[in-house]
C-alpha cells in the first residue's frame, strides 16, 4: 500500500461512496472491509429489535478506526458482525476479499481463525493456561505444529514486550500484562484485521495509554486496527473515528475533525 | 486441530483438577476393577482346575475306565443311580484283553483305593485314602515324583512287596520330625516300609492332595481296598489328544464285547476324561461370568451417568472457555472432539486406574485365600476399550451441547 494511505486515511471520500454501492461485487484488495447496507435483526420475544439499519463502511488496509456510539447505537452488533461472530440479516460484508455475510459456521470460524485478531474489554484469556499458552490457541485452530507454534507465539510475545513472562498464567499478570498477552493472541496469525472490542474498558488511565502505545506501534507498521469503544478520548487515539447512532453511521471522519468537533483537549499526542 | 492436541487439553484439564476428576471416574473405575478382579478369579480357578486339579484327579490326556462314574455333572436321578448300581465291577480280567487291544505308545495302570486305618509308633492312627497300583507307569501318568527315597521297584511290584510310597501330608503326620525312609507305617494291622515320599501336591480349594499312601498291586493291602479280582479303575493315557481318543474307542469296543452288549445297549461302564470334570465347572464357570460382568455393568453405567453430569457441568462452568475457543477460530467439531477426547480420556484414565487395582484385588484375593487368581490379558484391553467406551457415550450429549454455544453469548457470561 502507498504510505500516503497510511498517513491520511480518509473518511467519506468519492471512491469508496462507489466501493460501498458496488453490491456483489468483489472490491479492490487495498480495502479489507467493505460493508454495504448490512441489516441486523433481533427477533426479542415478539418484538423486533433492528440494531443496525443499513451500514456502509469501507475500511482500507493499514488504517486505524475506531467504531464509536453510545450504547445501543449498534456499535457492538457492528463489531460482532466485523468479527464474524455473526452475520448480518441483509446486506454484503466482505473481509479480504472474501464474502463472509453467507458463510457457515465452520467457514465463519476458520475466517476469524486466519484474517480476525480480537482484542477483548475482558481479555478473555485461558485461566489455567500459561501466556504461552493462550498466545498459541489460534494456531492450534490453524493447525500449525507445536514447535512453529511455539516460535511464533514467542515472537508475538517479544513484540508486545511480555517474552519474560510467557510461564506466567493470566491470574499472575498486571491488566496492563494480561491486555498485551491478548494482543499478542491476536497477532499470532498475521490477521488482516486487529479487531478491539473496549480494549481499554477494564485499565486504569495509564495502563489505558500503555496499551495505546501498543495499539499506536502496531498501526505504524501497518497493521489494519479496527477499535470498538465508547471513551471519545480513546477514539481519538485512531487516525479515523466513525460514530454510529440507532444503526446507522452518523459521522465518519478524521482524527482532527473529531477532536475539534467533541472539544476534546490534548488528548491525542 | 489434531487428536494428539485434544488429548493434551483432556490430559490439562484432568492434571488440574485432580480431586475431581477422581470423583468423576470412580464409578468407572470400581466398575473395571471388579470386572477384572472377577474375570481374573473365574479365570484363574477354571485355568486351576484344568491345569492343577483336574489334571491330578484324572492326569493330562488320560481316560479312566470305571464302573460308575466318579464326577458327576448336574442332577442324577434315581433311575441312573440304580443303573450303576446293577454294573458289573470291572474285573482284574478285563485288564489283561484291554491292555492288549491298547497301541504300544498308550501308558496304562490299574488303580484301586480305600479309606483305611493308618498308624505308625509316632502318632495316632488315622483314616488315609490308601491305593494300589499295578506300575510305575502309575507315576507315570499321574506325573508323580518322589521328593525324598525313591518309587515303588520293579521287582516289588512283581513280588507285591509290602513297601508304600506316601504323601507329604502323611510323612509329616506319622513321622513328625523324623526320616520316614526304612520306617513302618502299618495299615490294617499289617506293616509297610516307607520307600519314598511324594513331592507336595498343593490343595484344591483348601483340601490337602498330600494325604495318601501308595503300595503295589499284589501287596497284601490290594485285600483291604477291594473285593478278589476286582478293580476300581484302569487309567489309560495316550500319547496325544487323539490318541486318547482312539484307546478310548478300542477299550469301549473291548468292554463292550466282554460284556455281551448289543449295539443298542449303553455302555455299563464308566469312560472319564477330563473333559467329563471339566464340563461341570465350565457351566458354573459361565453364571461366575455372567454375574462377574453383570455386576460391573451397573458399576460403569454409574459411571458413565456420573461422568455425563460432570461433562455437562464442565460445558456450563467452561461456556465462556468455549466462546473464547470459538472466537479464536475452533469450529464446532474442534469443540465436539475436545470435550469428547476429554470425557474419553477421563474415563480411559479411570478404566486403567480400575485394571491397576483389579489386578491389586486378584493377587491379594489369591494371596490371601485359596482361590486362585490369574489375569486374562484380554480383560485388560476390555477393561480399557469399556472405559473409552463409557466415556464417548458419556460425552456425546455435553459435547454436542458445548459445540452448539454461540459464541457471542458464550464470551459474555460471567464467570
Amino acid at each position: 500500500m502507498s504510505q500516503n494511505t497510511v498517513e491520511a486515511p480518509l473518511g467519506v471520500t468519492a471512491e469508496r461512496q462507489i466501493v460501498a454501492t458496488e453490491t456483489g461485487r468483489a472490491p479492490n484488495s487495498k480495502w479489507v472491509i467493505v460493508t454495504r447496507g448490512i441489516k441486523r435483526e433481533y427477533d426479542m420475544g415478539g418484538e423486533v429489535v433492528r440494531a443496525l439499519r443499513g451500514v456502509d463502511i469501507v475500511i482500507g488496509r493499514n488504517e486505524y478506526v475506531a467504531i464509536m456510539g453510545p450504547s445501543g447505537s449498534g456499535k457492538s452488533t457492528l463489531m460482532n458482525i466485523l468479527g464474524c461472530l455473526d452475520t448480518p440479516n441483509a446486506g454484503e460484508y466482505w473481509l479480504n476479499g472474501q464474502e463472509v455475510s453467507k458463510m457457515t459456521d465452520d467457514a465463519l470460524a476458520r475466517v476469524r481463525n486466519k484474517e480476525i485478531g480480537f482484542v477483548f474489554q475482558t481479555f478473555n484469556l485461558l485461566p489455567r493456561a500459561s501466556a504461552l499458552h493462550n498466545v498459541e490457541l489460534p494456531l492450534v485452530y490453524a493447525g500449525i505444529s507445536a514447535d512453529e507454534r511455539r516460535r511464533r507465539a514467542k515472537e508475538a510475545l517479544e513484540k508486545v514486550q511480555l517474552d519474560h513472562r510467557m510461564d506466567h498464567r493470566p491470574n499472575e499478570l498486571s491488566g496492563g500484562q494480561r491486555q498485551r498477552v491478548a494482543i499478542a493472541r491476536a497477532l499470532v496469525n498475521a490477521p488482516s484485521m486487529l479487531l478491539a472490542d473496549e480494549p481499554t474498558g477494564n485499565l486504569d488511565s495509564a495502563t489505558s495509554e500503555e496499551i495505546m502505545r501498543v495499539f499506536e506501534g502496531l498501526a505504524s507498521t501497518g497493521q489494519t486496527v479496527v477499535m470498538v469503544t465508547h471513551e471519545p478520548d480513546i477514539a481519538s487515539h485512531a487516525r479515523r473515528v466513525v460514530v454510529l447512532r440507532d444503526g446507522l453511521i452518523s459521522t465518519d471522519e478524521r482524527r482532527e475533525q473529531f477532536i475539534s468537533r467533541v472539544g476534546l483537549t490534548g488528548a491525542a499526542h | 486441530m489434531s487428536f494428539f492436541q485434544a488429548v493434551l487439553i483432556a490430559w490439562d484439564t484432568i492434571r488440574v483438577q485432580k480431586l475431581k476428576s477422581f470423583f468423576t471416574v470412580i464409578g468407572v473405575t470400581i466398575g473395571v476393577t471388579f470386572l477384572i478382579a472377577v474375570v481374573s478369579i473365574v479365570g484363574g480357578m477354571g485355568r486351576y482346575m484344568k491345569d492343577d486339579l483336574v489334571g491330578k484327579i484324572i492326569a493330562v490326556n488320560a481316560f479312566n475306565l470305571r464302573s460308575r462314574p466318579n464326577i458327576q455333572i448336574g442332577d442324577v436321578t434315581e433311575d441312573e443311580i440304580r443303573e450303576w448300581r446293577r454294573r458289573p465291577r470291572i474285573e482284574v480280567s478285563d485288564v489283561g484283553p484291554v491292555a492288549a487291544a491298547l497301541p504300544p505308545e498308550v501308558l496304562w495302570a490299574v488303580e484301586s483305593s480305600a479309606n483305611l486305618t493308618v498308624e505308625s509308633s509316632y502318632a495316632k492312627p488315622r483314616r488315609i485314602e490308601c491305593s494300589t497300583v499295578s506300575g510305575t507307569d502309575w507315576f507315570t501318568i499321574k506325573r508323580m515324583d518322589v521328593d525324598k527315597g525313591r518309587l515303588i521297584a520293579p521287582q516289588e511290584y512283581a513280588l507285591g512287596s509290602p513297601v508304600v510310597v506316601i504323601g507329604a501330608d502323611v510323612a509329616d503326620f506319622f513321622f513328625p520330625a523324623l526320616d520316614p525312609l526304612g520306617r513302618q507305617l502299618k495299615i490294617q494291622g499289617i506293616p509297610y516300609t516307607v520307600v519314598g515320599v511324594a513331592e507336595k501336591q498343593g490343595s484344591a480349594f483348601g483340601i490337602s492332595m498330600d494325604k495318601f499312601v501308595i503300595a503295589p498291586e499284589k501287596a497284601p493291602l490290594n485285600r483291604a481296598v477291594n473285593p478278589h479280582g476286582v478293580i476300581d479303575q484302569m487309567v489309560v493315557q495316550g500319547s496325544s489328544e487323539t490318541s486318547m481318543r482312539e484307546a478310548m474307542e478300542t477299550t469301549r469296543t473291548v468292554m463292550r464285547s466282554r460284556h455281551h452288549l448289543r449295539p443298542s445297549q449303553p455302555d455299563d461302564f464308566a469312560l472319564e476324561t477330563s473333559d467329563s470334570a471339566l464340563e461341570f465347572w465350565n457351566k458354573l464357570q459361565g453364571y461366575l461370568v455372567v454375574a462377574g460382568v453383570a455386576l460391573p455393568a451397573i458399576g460403569l453405567v454409574v459411571g458413565a451417568i456420573v461422568i455425563m453430569n460432570i461433562m455437562l457441568v464442565a460445558v456450563s462452568e467452561r461456556t465462556r472457555e468455549i466462546g473464547i475457543r470459538k472466537s479464536l477460530g475452533a469450529r464446532r467439531r474442534d469443540i465436539l472432539n475436545q470435550f469428547l477426547v476429554e470425557s474419553t480420556t477421563l474415563a480411559v484414565f479411570g478404566a486403567v486406574l480400575g485394571i491397576v487395582l483389579g489386578i491389586g484385588f486378584a493377587k491379594a484375593i489369591a494371596a490371601l485365600s485359596p482361590l486362585p487368581a490369574a489375569v486374562e490379558i484380554w480383560s485388560i484391553f476390555v477393561g480399557v476399550g469399556v472405559g473409552g467406551g463409557v466415556g464417548i457415550v458419556a460425552g456425546i450429549y455435553p459435547a454436542s451441547r458445548a459445540s452448539l454455544l454461540d459464541p457471542i453469548a458464550a464470551m459474555r457470561q460471567e464467570t
